[in-house]
């Protein structure tokens, strides 16, 4: 039976080399495993990641696409981030997208009579409110209940898709084509594109703005101190004076709130209707982006564009190679894994027993 | 005599501390021997050293005249020796004959409970250890639990029981019952080794008593001919020391007032009996005992983190039983915890933000959303000055600082703030001759610019030397007051050890 | 609206909840004793999609139905394995490896089926298992049909509940298991090896995990969508403390949650006018009510989500 042959020994700090590197091993690993499975598949792993590569940044096409994926990423990774530095464990970003989502669409279906950057204003709002209500309830629960976070956020994800299919199939089916998506949009909702001809659009300025707040609040405010220091002890935070229960509430809030951007941004900036699918994960990769990003707002960015290049790069690769573009998926799932296990090497150094 | 357990020259030494420094010590077989002495005198990590849960640094042991290592419990169960903790491993959901049984390496695939039960009531009856072989662990008393871990042992025939500090969550009638056990186990033959710091206990039962202190024996005893101000002196030690002349200072109104106050421990038992005690501005007031008998609960209640189930706490005549810890802090009530590393400090966040943690949220530290670090760091450099913490810089992390330094960091952090009354739990517990002064120096500081200061400590010395008035604290209750040089260290040591002060004369 | 209502109206829904209970039955079972050992084992979604997979694969390639079956519970042993790496001898967040394993096995799942089928315009399928329909019994009115024609495998996950309610509660390896999940240190005072039962437990329920995605393909469905678990591994983390960790008690909410299940693919049909997501929702809403009258009462093994370190 499998009993350890190395020791893990307490280690007393970690070296600051080691915490920049960690992400990049991690990647690096990641890739390697990566690379086998391709192998498995029969293909050359290294034309494939090559590919990849080439697929996100090489044209001007790829790279158009690869910053409207990182678009919803920076989103939901910067909101996952934001609420694993206060422990409250936010595994459902992706429902909460979906929330931002179907307000938005509400709002902008609803063809209010105002001009086009208020409207714009309006849709952000009640997609914030909406992402920041649907993890109000798990966080309620967690502060006052003690209710594990990990379980009740995602079972919310599967609430809300559900909720979100039954009205598209119900009172939103588009009456022209029959299918389960909601009409279009009023233009004057529709965000403004940031590139001549390609779908970049106002939702990345909105991402870069949110990370560049979200660095704001938990540097610089008396909440972010709160946040930091619930993350880092609890118990002791509680006997400080820190009132626990309110700030993990608003952190599951504002949490929330910015993953619900991500939902408006894509309603709003590229599909301009809500579908069933407007989202193939992005809430659970903005998982893997917090902890490859290390919980820093810059890290963060960093890796939900690499995550983003991964994504788009997998598509073009899926059509040079012939490795399916679910490549992205086995890799997102390989790096959450690689980081959990090399994490360990944060507060334990591996000796083996003589 | 039949010597069974022989340790020689035993040497422990953990970080800061000589645990163990070379102690001698036998057992022999069908007696019960108890081993005396305060906390951190080295009775517990002897006997987890001879339990296989630590290992000596060096010195030799002897089982029945043979020599042995004791690497793991699973050693020193091949050996005989079973040993009953402080806190039970007990399973709780499990009934008693599942937690007897359990490990067993005679066990079957299917375990047959029946069978069991019935060799469980065997030595339930050879050894007069009655309790219910279905009843769940969760449905018993302290006292059936710990019969529980008793038979445990015996069923897997041992032969030398340590038991570390038996009665200390045992009401009278538990102890006597308990007693009437080891004395059967006695006459079967069994060896006990009996931990305490509880006078009256030892010398009740006991065939020998050791004392330790300090890691090293300070005495043998036979019960019969010591009394307990002698094993007092033992444990806590004779010398006549020289009072710190503290300048008397002007004792002003009761600024903290505990009345009538009790409360449940984390594991459910009464902690705290009808306390009564009130600080007063310009005193210190030293609350002396051996860890384990309240004090945490007192620091609890006093902090703001455990509410009392009857009495009330007053500060300043304000009523303060039901409020927060941050509405304490607020009303100037500094609070130095005794777990210093997980409640005290937030060790992953860098030095300054510990040093402001409790007032940053006010001006000149922040408005009303955003934190002022220009006024915060230099703030905090001047603590750091004022305070003379060893750290390389405002930004490292708490967790790098020595303890001393650690503890600097929440003294400055409270002084800072002004507060009109300290609760200074176990302050100088791991530190150096250096930071200890000057700690002390701090609360002095305090106490003579009018505010109240409540110590609770181990370190009888420390009270001692810091105090206006003595409390005595000992099974959740106060066993007496006394002014500065008004007793002698025995008669504290009495006192901590269950002796009420109106019944010291009487212990001769 | 009447005439729907009839006897063999309900005899079709009480069969379809016992079939459509036996993933359920079987991946609860498995995920008990992960918890029971101490271990929450979020990989459980991820598990059963991969099994699913793999079992369909085999069967596609060697039309053996049974073959299907055991390659399925040698994968999710295999996924227990990685699990008690991650959980025991690295002792990680439980939470976080067990979402890593559900996003990897999930990942694997998409990739493999697309690489290895492709996309064809009608998907590939297999001849599943027939129902087996007991002589004499399944003749009794009512309760024959309903009991006695099912799959070998609802059987089987019947079967199961005596046999883990055994293991569990009579023999030594379960006096252990329950042991090690409450109280390590007193387990390992004992001489008990606490990884050791660990690992035995997630290989077990890993395995438990491949039973139940072999159902899903090889008698549910007779082909393999990406949707086809669809977040019933969550409910089973649910079911897990509906049934308050005890084996015995898994069969009233699997038959529970089964029979909503079943429920709404006929109102469906039907055409109620109640959209059918709502009952799709309802498990989920049921099991954050559990979850919050639960969390007052701690009757969760004492050690789950603690990693055992002897210093």
């Amino acid at each position: 039976m499998p009993l350890p042959k190395f020791r893990l020994e307490k280690r007393e700090s970690v070296p600051n080399w080691f915490r920049m590197a960690l992400p990049f091993i991690a990647i690096g690993i990641s890739f390697i495993f990566s690379s086998i499975i391709i192998l498995f598949a029969g293909k050359n792993p290294v034309t494939s990641i090559y590919s990849i590569f080439y697929g996100a940044l090489g044209t001007r096409l790829g790279l158009m696409e690869t910053l409207v994926k990182a678009t919803p990423l920076i989103l939901t990774g910067i909101a996952v981030s934001f609420a694993f530095t206060g422990k409250f464990w936010n595994i459902g970003a992706e429902g909460q997208l979906y929330a931002g989502a179907l307000a938005a669409t509400w709002a902008g279906i609803s063809n209010f009579n105002i001009p086009s950057f208020l409207y714009i204003i309006l849709l952000l709002v009640v997609g914030f409110i909406a992402g920041g209500l649907w993890a109000l309830i798990p966080g309620y629960l967690k502060a006052k209940l003690k209710v594990d976070d990990v379980v009740t956020t995602l079972l919310m994800n599967y609430i809300i898709l559900y909720l979100v299919t039954a009205i598209l199939e119900g009172p939103w089916r588009d009456p022209v084509t029959m299918w389960p998506q909601s009409i279009m949009i009023s233009p004057n909702a529709e965000f403004p594109k940031l590139l001549q001809k390609s779908r970049v659009h106002f939702g990345l300025i909105v991402g870069l703005l949110v990370v560049f707040l979200v660095y704001i609040i938990i540097k610089h405010t008396k909440l972010g101190f709160n946040i930091r220091a619930i993350g880092a002890n609890p118990n002791a935070s509680n006997f400080l004076g820190i009132n626990v229960t309110k700030t993990i509430i608003i952190t599951s809030l504002i949490s929330g709130g910015i993953a619900g951007l991500a939902g408006v941004g894509e309603v709003a900036g590229l599909h301009y209707h809500l579908t069933e699918n407007i989202s193939p994960g992005y809430g659970y990769t903005g998982i893997v982006i917090a902890m490859l990003g290390g919980l820093n707002p810059i890290g963060v960015l960093f890796a939900s564009f690499f995550f983003a290049i991964i994504i788009t790069g997998a598509q073009y690769m899926s059509r040079a190679t012939g490795v399916t573009s679910f490549i992205a998926d086995v890799i997102q799932g390989i790096t959450l894994l690689v980081l959990l296990a090399m994490l360990i090497l944060y507060e334990y150094r591996i000796r083996r027993v003589e | 005599m039949d010597e069974i357990v022989l340790m020689k020259n035993i040497k422990k030494r953990f970080p800061g501390v000589l645990a163990n420094d070379g102690i001698d010590f036998y057992a022999n077989k069908g007696e019960i021997v108890s081993l005396l002495g305060e906390n951190g005198a080295g009775k517990t990590t002897l006997m987890k050293i001879l339990y296989g849960l630590y290992t000596k640094d060096s010195g030799e042991i002897f089982i029945k005249g043979k020599k042995v290592e004791i690497n793991s419990p699973k050693d020193a169960i091949n050996l005989g020796i079973g040993m009953v903790h402080q806190h039970f491993t007990l399973v709780n959901p499990f009934t008693v004959t599942e937690n007897i049984i359990l490990g067993l390496s005679s066990n079957r695939f299917i375990i047959n409970i029946e069978t069991s039960k019935e060799k469980i009531k065997e030595y339930m009856k050879k050894y007069e250890i009655f309790v219910d072989p279905d009843a769940k662990i969760s449905e018993l008393s302290v006292g059936e639990k710990q019969k529980v871990e008793i038979l445990k042992i015996l069923y897997r025939d041992i032969d030398i029981l340590i038991l570390d500090e038996p009665t200390a969550v045992l009401t009278p009638q538990e102890v006597k019952e308990l007693f009437k056990t080891l004395k059967i186990l006695k006459e079967e033959g069994k060896t006990i080794i009996f931990i305490s710091h509880k006078l009256y206990e030892v010398l009740e039962i006991s065939d020998r008593i050791i004392v330790l202190r300090n890691g090293k024996v300070s005495g043998e005893r036979d019960p019969k001919k010591t009394n307990r101000r002698e094993l007092a002196a033992l444990m806590v030690g004779k010398e006549v020391f020289d009072v710190i002349s503290l300048t008397p200072s002007e004792q002003k109104d009761v600024i903290l007032d505990l009345k009538e106050i009790t409360a449940l421990s984390y594991r459910g038992h009464i902690a705290l009996k009808n306390i009564n005690l009130n600080v007063k501005g310009g005193e210190i007031v030293g609350l002396a005992g051996v860890s384990g008998n309240g004090q945490k609960e007192l620091e609890e209640i006093i902090s703001g983190i455990r509410k009392p189930l009857k009495g009330k706490i007053f500060f300043k005549n304000i009523d303060i039983t039901h409020t927060t810890p941050k509405e304490r802090i607020n009303l100037g009530i500094g609070r130095i915890p005794e777990d210093r590393m997980d409640l005290g400090l937030i060790l992953d966040l860098p030095v300054f933000e510990n040093l402001v943690v409790e007032c940053y949220d006010k001006n000149p530290f922040s408005g009303k959303l955003f934190l002022n670090y220009p006024k915060i760091e230099s703030y905090s450099k001047k603590l750091i000055e004022e305070f003379d913490i060893r750290t390389p810089n405002l930004i490292v992390k708490t967790k790098t600082l020595s303890g001393g330094n650690l503890q600097k960091c929440i003294l400055a952090r409270i002084l800072s703030m002004n507060p009109e009354f300290i609760l200074a739990a176990q302050p100088t517990r791991g530190l150096d001759v250096g930071a200890t002064e000057f700690i002390h120096k701090k609360l002095l500081e305090v106490r003579d610019k009018g505010g109240g200061v409540l110590l609770i400590s181990e370190d009888l010395d420390e009270i001692l030397n810091l105090s206006d008035r003595i409390l005595v604290i000992y099974n959740g209750e106060i066993m007496g007051e006394l002014k500065r040089g008004e007793l002698t260290r025995e008669d504290i040591g009495l006192m901590m050890t269950g002796t009420k002060k109106e019944d010291l004369h009487a212990t001769t | 609206m009447k005439e729907i209502f009839t006897i063999g109206f309900f005899i079709g829904l009480f069969s379809a909840t016992l079939r459509m209970a036996t993933p359920l039955i079987l991946a609860t079972l498995g995920e008990v004793f992960c918890e029971r050992s101490g271990v929450l084992n979020l990989g459980i979604e991820g598990i059963m999609l991969f099994t699913s997979l793999i079992a369909f694969l085999t069967t596609y390639f060697t039309n053996n139905l049974w073959l299907g079956v055991l390659t399925a519970i040698i994968v999710g042993i295999l996924f227990g394995i990685l699990m008690a790496f991650f959980t025991v001898n690295l002792g990680v967040s439980q939470h976080v490896s067990g979402l890593g394993i559900t996003l990897f096995a999930s990942g694997l799942s998409l990739f493999t089926y697309r690489q290895i089928i492709g996309s064809p315009q009608i998907p590939p399928t297999i001849e599943t298992f027939k129902t087996l329909t007991i002589p004499v019994l399944s003749k009794i009115p009512i309760i024959g049909p309903i009991l006695f024609d099912q799959y070998i495998l609802t059987y089987i996950a019947l079967l199961s509940i005596p046999i883990v309610s055994f293991i569990i509660y009579k023999t030594n390896f379960g006096l252990s298991l329950r042991a090690v999940g409450e109280n390590p240190e007193a387990a390992d005072a004992l001489g008990i090896n606490v990884y050791r039962t660990r690992y035995v437990a997630l290989i077990i329920g890993g395995g438990l995990m491949g039973l139940a995605g072999s159902f899903f393909t090889l008698a549910y469905f007779n082909m393999f969508l990406y949707g086809i678990v669809g977040g019933r591994g969550w409910v089973c983390i649910a079911l897990v403390i509906f049934a308050n960790w005890d084996p015995s008690r898994v069969l009233l909410g699997a038959l529970l949650f089964g029979g909503v299940d079943a429920l709404q693919l006929r109102l469906q049909a039907i055409g109620f006018n109640i959209p059918y997501q709502f009952f799709l929702m309802m498990p989920y809403v049921l099991t954050i009510i559990v979850l919050v009258l639960v969390a007052r009462n701690a009757i969760a093994p004492s050690s789950i989500l603690k990693p055992y370190r002897r210093e």
